[in-house]
């Protein structure tokens, strides 16, 4: 079983984020499995979600606390929440930053940085990071394939947002996989 | 015979309960006092007054509980309460 | 069909393919995208119901009532203090023996509020008359709607049923559900036939008075109903599992039962985390077994003391707290173990949100083999 933790803020689309990557995972053969951290539920906050992915049916309930990815919506979340809490050893960070990194993953971590909010300001007018860390979900982690995330946002938004989105996540699908 | 399921029953169950003998007071109607106006029947508890042929009202003294309401309620105090003899 | 989908969307969906003729509800959370998906289906004339929108879910209840008195398939969901609100109209629809089927998406009780999943709400309303079934999956949640319907319909029984499932947990979790198509549901469950309704031609009144000659006869009218269900349930499950292949006929559920010296008794989504955990205290050589109990209501106090009857000791998980006594499943569980020697212990836990994780169904199993029980685990005593 693989596990993803996304953190984000409240109106980021971090939920979102994770259904539609369970989504795009289940279409692609795996039993995966998709949760908000249901905290409370305002603009702002610092939200998680969750996914896993197994080739067997998920009987897990509880959060995920030894997460084998890690999305991080938000830079300004690392100085609040311990957000790389538990990353397993070989494990993917994905953090969304247009700066350097003035802090350290653990050990055996893998860290990419990405500049999503201004892809997504870009490419969708909006500072809404989701859809472009999805993309670069799929290019870091090999959970998803692009054309099974595309299918998902075609799926959940409609007419030229769907392909704002899938637009955006290209551009980070392929910024990232030029790095991996 | 069980019980209707749910504590289910017909409309007019009621009518099993013969009200009538509780009665001490037993209202008299005066049909020289009487204006038709039907406020007994409308008040009356039970629902057991009704309009005759002539437009005057009875009572069913099978259910009339003698509680005088119909006595108290009516405007032209065309209603008396007297003690039944049993 | 296999679809990923949101659990209360997968609800939704088969509750409509259910053919519910009236649905009446009150949005409240974690149960709201269950009715907004409903009421959008009415809108959209996806499905050919009424959804009646009421301004709390006293009303919602009640309107239930009414149509179903009237004749209707009705369907309505809550949760939590919504629950709290129908308490009198709970007991109404049981007595008057209405088979409503009711989504209970369990959320904490307040005060202090809370909107995360325990199972208190549903377990109050034990006493009310309605039979309760407990999913641990959504799968298994959707599935038993349409179970519910079969069983509570059938007219040996007349009773209203909660299908439970952990808020949020459940509710807002998407998962692969094989969601049955509308000729198959069609094909399991029959329209509904009502006993008796109200017909303006041939009028009939339900609940009426019955004096201290006849209340307690209902009473035990009722009570033999749902003692019945269980029968019902046993073969409406078994039918279904018959066409589709998806067995829910046991009222528990035996897991890694064989030779357990420590059984766990729990209800719910909790369960999946604990099957996983005894696979991993199984690979250490620890006899660990689960009696998940799917049907609370009629209660299968002979099937979980067969169960039981071979271990060494019985930790009982609740979700749930009667106030100044015991969990509610540790009560119901003693009783069905009285006269054996096997200790029955109590581990209260997960209220109002808290997580339950894999090492936390270690630790209980731990603390039961000291033979320390009868508490509220993984208490913070920092603030206390």
């Amino acid at each position: 079983m693989r596990e993803l933790r996304i953190h984000g803020r409240g109106g980021q689309g971090s939920v979102t984020a994770a259904e539609l990557i369970a989504v795009a995972a289940f279409e692609g053969g795996v039993f995966a499995q998709a949760f908000p951290a249901f905290g409370v539920e305002r603009r702002g906050a610092p939200v998680q979600a969750f996914v896993r992915f197994d080739d067997k049916k998920i009987r897990k309930r509880s959060q995920v606390y030894e997460p084998d990815y890690i999305i991080v919506q938000d830079s300004t979340l690392i100085k609040d929440v311990n957000v790389f809490q538990g990353v397993r050893k070989g494990g993917i960070v994905i953090v969304n930053t247009e700066k350097k990194p003035d802090y350290k993953v653990p050990e055996g971590v893998k860290l990419i940085t990405i500049d999503a909010t201004s892809i997504a300001l870009k490419v969708l007018g909006l500072p809404i990071t989701n859809t472009t860390l999805m993309g670069a979900f799929a290019a870091a982690s090999g959970e998803i394939k692009f054309s099974a995330l595309e299918n998902a946002l075609k799926h959940r938004f409609r007419g030229e947002l769907a392909d704002k989105n899938i637009a955006a996540a290209k551009q980070a699908f392929d910024t990232v996989k030029g790095v991996v | 015979m069980g019980l209707a399921v749910g504590c289910r029953a017909k409309p007019g169950k009621a009518r099993d309960n013969r009200t009538g003998s509780w009665r001490v007071f037993k209202p008299s109607f005066d049909r020289g006092k009487c204006t038709k106006c039907g406020m007994c029947m409308t008040l009356c508890p039970e629902g057991c007054i009704h309009q005759t042929e002539e437009e005057f009202v009875e009572p069913d003294y099978t259910y009339c509980k003698g509680c005088g309401i119909c006595a108290e309620e009516c405007p032209g105090e065309a209603i008396a309460m007297k003690q039944e003899e049993k | 069909m296999m679809e990923i989908t949101e659990g209360s969307h997968a609800i939704a969906k088969i509750v409509a393919r259910c053919r519910p003729q009236v649905v009446s509800a009150y949005p409240i959370t974690p149960q709201t995208h269950i009715v907004e998906a409903l009421a959008d289906y009415v809108a959209d004339c996806k499905l050919d119901a009424d959804y009646i929108t009421v301004e709390n879910e006293m009303s919602a209840l009640s309107a239930c009532i009414g149509a179903s008195a009237a004749g209707s398939r009705v369907y309505s969901a809550t949760t939590s203090q919504g629950l709290a609100l129908m308490f009198e109209a709970c007991f109404n629809a049981a007595g008057m023996r209405l088979p409503i089927i009711m989504s209970i998406a369990n959320r904490a009780l307040g005060a202090p509020l809370s909107i995360w999943n325990d199972q208190q709400d549903s377990i109050s309303l034990r006493d009310s008359g309605w039979l309760q079934f407990y999913a641990e999956d959504n799968q298994e949640a959707t599935d038993m709607h349409i179970i519910a319907y079969k069983v509570a319909e059938d007219h040996s029984v007349l009773l209203p049923v909660f299908v439970c499932f952990d808020g949020f947990i459940l509710s807002h979790t998407y998962e692969p559900v094989d969601m049955l198509p509308q000729e198959d549901v069609d094909k399991y469950l029959p329209k509904f036939t009502p006993y008796e309704k109200l017909d303006a031609e041939d009028p009939i009144s339900f609940g009426m008075y019955a004096t201290p000659e006849y209340y307690h006869e209902f009473r035990y009218e009722i009570d033999r109903a749902a003692k019945r269900a269980a029968d019902v349930y046993r073969a409406a499950a078994k039918d279904f599992a018959g066409m589709f292949g998806r067995d829910y006929s046991g009222l528990i559920e035996e897991y890694r039962m064989e030779d357990a010296e420590t059984a766990i008794v729990a209800m719910g989504s909790i369960c999946g985390t604990i099957k996983d955990a005894i696979d991993e205290m199984r690979d250490a050589g620890k006899k660990v077994g689960l009696v998940r109990i799917r049907v609370f209501r009629p209660f299968p106090d002979k099937e979980i003391a067969q169960a039981l009857a071979k271990t060494k000791r019985v930790a009982v998980l609740d979700k749930n707290i009667s106030l100044g006594s015991k969990g509610a499943v540790a009560l119901e569980v003693k009783d069905a173990m009285y006269g054996k020697t096997i200790p029955v212990l109590n581990y209260i836990l997960g209220l109002g949100g808290r997580d339950v994780r894999k090492r936390d169904i270690a630790a209980i199993v731990a603390l039961a083999e000291k033979g320390e029980g009868d508490m509220f685990y993984g208490l913070r005593k920092e603030v206390l």
